[in-house]
């Protein structure tokens, strides 16, 4: 029994340390951008005609380089660079944005199961794309379904930051309980939109909500991927204070963090980048939540190589997603999230079982304080 | 550095939790805040280190309105080492020690050379130089402890706050830690459960209770038996300790010692 115990006191101890050594994190970061760079270039080579990686390559540096000698543009030139290139960029961009937002919200309530939809963003979205597919875009004053669906973000988010209000402050608790709530009454919405829609337009209305990349071209790319760079940035040079504010709050003030006004900052800046994503993406589950918690046990959880690694993980993830989204059943596109909620959910079984003995040895613990209270 | 409190009275959720509180500590004092659960001396502490705003008022540190400074330079003069963290991460030692440095740096400022040596310096200053490369999760409450103090030397802070640092310690812990505090000559407010530390280490003891001060002054001028009584609702012997010849209680319910006195 006492060996028992040591060995799973040590086991947790391990589990504690990451896995890529601090002093090699620079190796892995050039790994990551050579994986970013290779998922890249599979996302625009394979679909329902899979072009050869050597065009790819053709194609996307005569683009970019007007001295490249390219031999003459092919059939697959439009393919690659017209439909291809933007979807992969654009998967990246909303990987990387919705992995970043998962692991700064985790931070901020202090909870593990926070995903970027906690706020209510995404039932906004989706209401306003929603009305849009159902009912025509004369309704939202002529916006297309991007377009209604940022502003129905936008809208969800001011209405969850008034109610979430205290005086001046943003109360982290507060707002995760508007945030609930106000979805509950904007999927009512939804549902009762769909319910009423003709029958014909059912499926467009599905697959946006489960989220796709269908709709992407270089115009969806713009504002999201300009958007994600500046607030990863913003991001990552308030990495030590994010790193503070995990040791409590107390801890964070005292190390000189203003803890209202950062609180309010970091809330700002990934409710509205989560936002701009799922405007042009539709709500995909689980990336924001699965993907932190893979780059904290690889790195750790300082936020100087938390950020940038989920950024690039999460991106290349999503591109991979897209590919088997478009490969399993062709010529059907399969939603987003149907796979990454395949993926998540067990993955989160996972991580449960693996983490169970740490859990339950911290549970006897405490069972065994309580027993001599009452004593 | 000294700190000063005049008349601060606070609120949470517009219940008035400490009123017309003062207290002053002088460079290189240590003064024990002591009181019953609920009496509001974590509160008190929170206008000190700016986790709070009193609403009404004044709190000087080192002369200055701390509310008036920025979170920032608040920082650099006042460290804190509140209860036993409950820290889900995988921080090194050396990584917690080093976020003290935080507040000297600006947002794009990597740390350098003499930070990395004042981070060093502190772990050897607690004892902790040994375990620098381990995760502070993994460590034991009193090691923990020192780590947290560590990183407040790192801080450079002429003022340290302790909102009762040695819960949840072993008593051996409990010992070394205020110890090695009191060695460091530091100007400490603390709040304090155990009303035999705080009658060892602290210079000066004021008492709250439920948010007023209802004592101030030197150890055994604080802790008489009538007020022990009537703030805490124990019966108290107080006497000199036979080996440290200082200050020392031994406490009883107070139905108890009516039990023994007929």
């Amino acid at each position: 029994m006492t060996s028992h115990e040591v060995s799973v006191v040590g086991d947790a101890a391990e589990q504690r340390h990451h896995l890529v050594p601090r002093n090699r994190f620079g190796a892995f970061m050039v790994l990551l951008v050579v994986v970013s760079v290779l998922s890249l270039a599979a996302g625009i080579a394979i679909g329902s005609v899979t072009v050869p990686l050597r065009d790819v390559v053709d194609v996307v540096l005569d683009r970019l380089w007007p001295w490249y000698e390219a031999d003459e543009r092919g059939v697959n030139d439009q393919i690659i660079w017209e439909i291809r290139t933007p979807r992969a960029l654009l998967g990246f961009v909303v990987g990387a944005a919705l992995s970043v937002t998962g692991a700064v919200l985790q931070a901020l309530v202090r909870n593990p199961l926070a995903d970027p939809y906690i706020l209510g963003v995404a039932s906004g979205a989706s209401l306003g794309a929603v009305t849009v597919l159902v009912l025509g875009s004369g309704v939202a004053a002529g916006l297309g379904v991007s377009g209604a669906a940022f502003a129905g973000a936008l809208l969800a988010l001011l209405a969850v930051f008034i109610l979430g209000r205290q005086g001046e402050t943003l109360v982290p608790t507060k707002l995760i309980l508007a945030g609930v709530a106000l979805s509950y009454v904007l999927s009512s919405v939804t549902s009762y939109l769909q319910i009423i829609a003709e029958p014909n337009r059912i499926q467009g209305v599905l697959v946006w909500l489960l989220g796709t990349l269908t709709l992407s071209g270089w115009g969806d790319l713009g504002l999201p991927a300009i958007v994600t760079v500046l607030s990863t940035g913003w991001l990552l040079v308030r990495a030590r204070p994010l790193n503070a504010l995990l040791m409590g709050d107390e801890a964070a003030a005292s190390l000189g963090v203003d803890l209202r006004r950062f609180r309010s900052e970091l809330l700002v800046v990934s409710s509205l980048l989560v936002a701009v994503v799922v405007a042009v993406s539709g709500s995909i589950g689980f990336v924001g939540l699965m993907i932190p918690h893979i780059v904290r046990m690889l790195v750790g959880s300082d936020h100087r190589r938390l950020l940038p690694a989920a950024a690039l993980l999460g991106g290349s993830y999503l591109v991979w997603i897209d590919i088997l989204a478009r490969s399993i059943r062709r010529p059907v596109e399969v939603p987003l999230s149907i796979i990454t909620a395949a993926i998540g959910g067990p993955f989160f079984l996972w991580l449960m079982r693996r983490r169970a003995p740490r859990l339950h040895v911290r549970r006897c613990r405490t069972i065994s304080n309580t027993e001599r209270t009452m004593t | 550095m000294h700190v000063q409190l005049t008349d601060v009275h606070m609120e949470i959720d517009d219940l008035p939790i400490v009123a017309a509180a003062s207290l002053r500590a002088e460079t290189g004092e240590m003064v024990g805040i002591i009181g019953p659960n609920g009496s509001g001396k974590s509160t008190l502490l929170r206008s000190i280190y700016r986790t709070l705003q009193p609403v009404g008022g004044l709190v000087t540190v080192g002369g200055d309105d701390v509310w008036s400074l920025s979170s920032r330079q608040s920082a650099q003069r006042t460290a804190v080492v509140a209860q036993e963290a409950t820290a889900d991460f995988d921080f090194s030692v050396t990584e917690v020690v080093t976020m003290g440095r935080s507040p000297h740096l600006g947002l794009l400022q990597r740390e350098s050379d003499t930070d990395h040596d004042i981070v060093t310096e502190a772990m050897a200053r607690v004892g902790i130089a040994d375990k620098a490369n381990r995760v502070f999760a993994t460590l034991s409450g009193g090691e923990k402890q020192r780590v947290l103090v560590a990183r407040a030397l790192a801080q450079r802070s002429r003022v340290l706050i302790l909102d009762e640092p040695t819960n949840h310690l072993d008593i051996r812990a409990q010992l070394e830690l205020l110890e090695l505090i009191r060695d460091l000559g530091i100007t400490t407010i603390a709040a304090l459960h155990e009303l035999n530390l705080a009658a060892h280490y602290c210079d000066w003891l004021t008492v709250l209770d439920r948010g007023r001060v209802v004592a101030t002054g030197s150890v055994d001028e604080v802790l008489t038996p009538a007020l022990l009584a009537d703030v805490f609702g124990v019966a108290c012997h107080c006497g000199i300790h036979p080996v440290t010849g200082r200050f020392h209680l031994a406490y009883t319910p107070l139905q108890d010692q009516r039990l023994g006195e007929r």
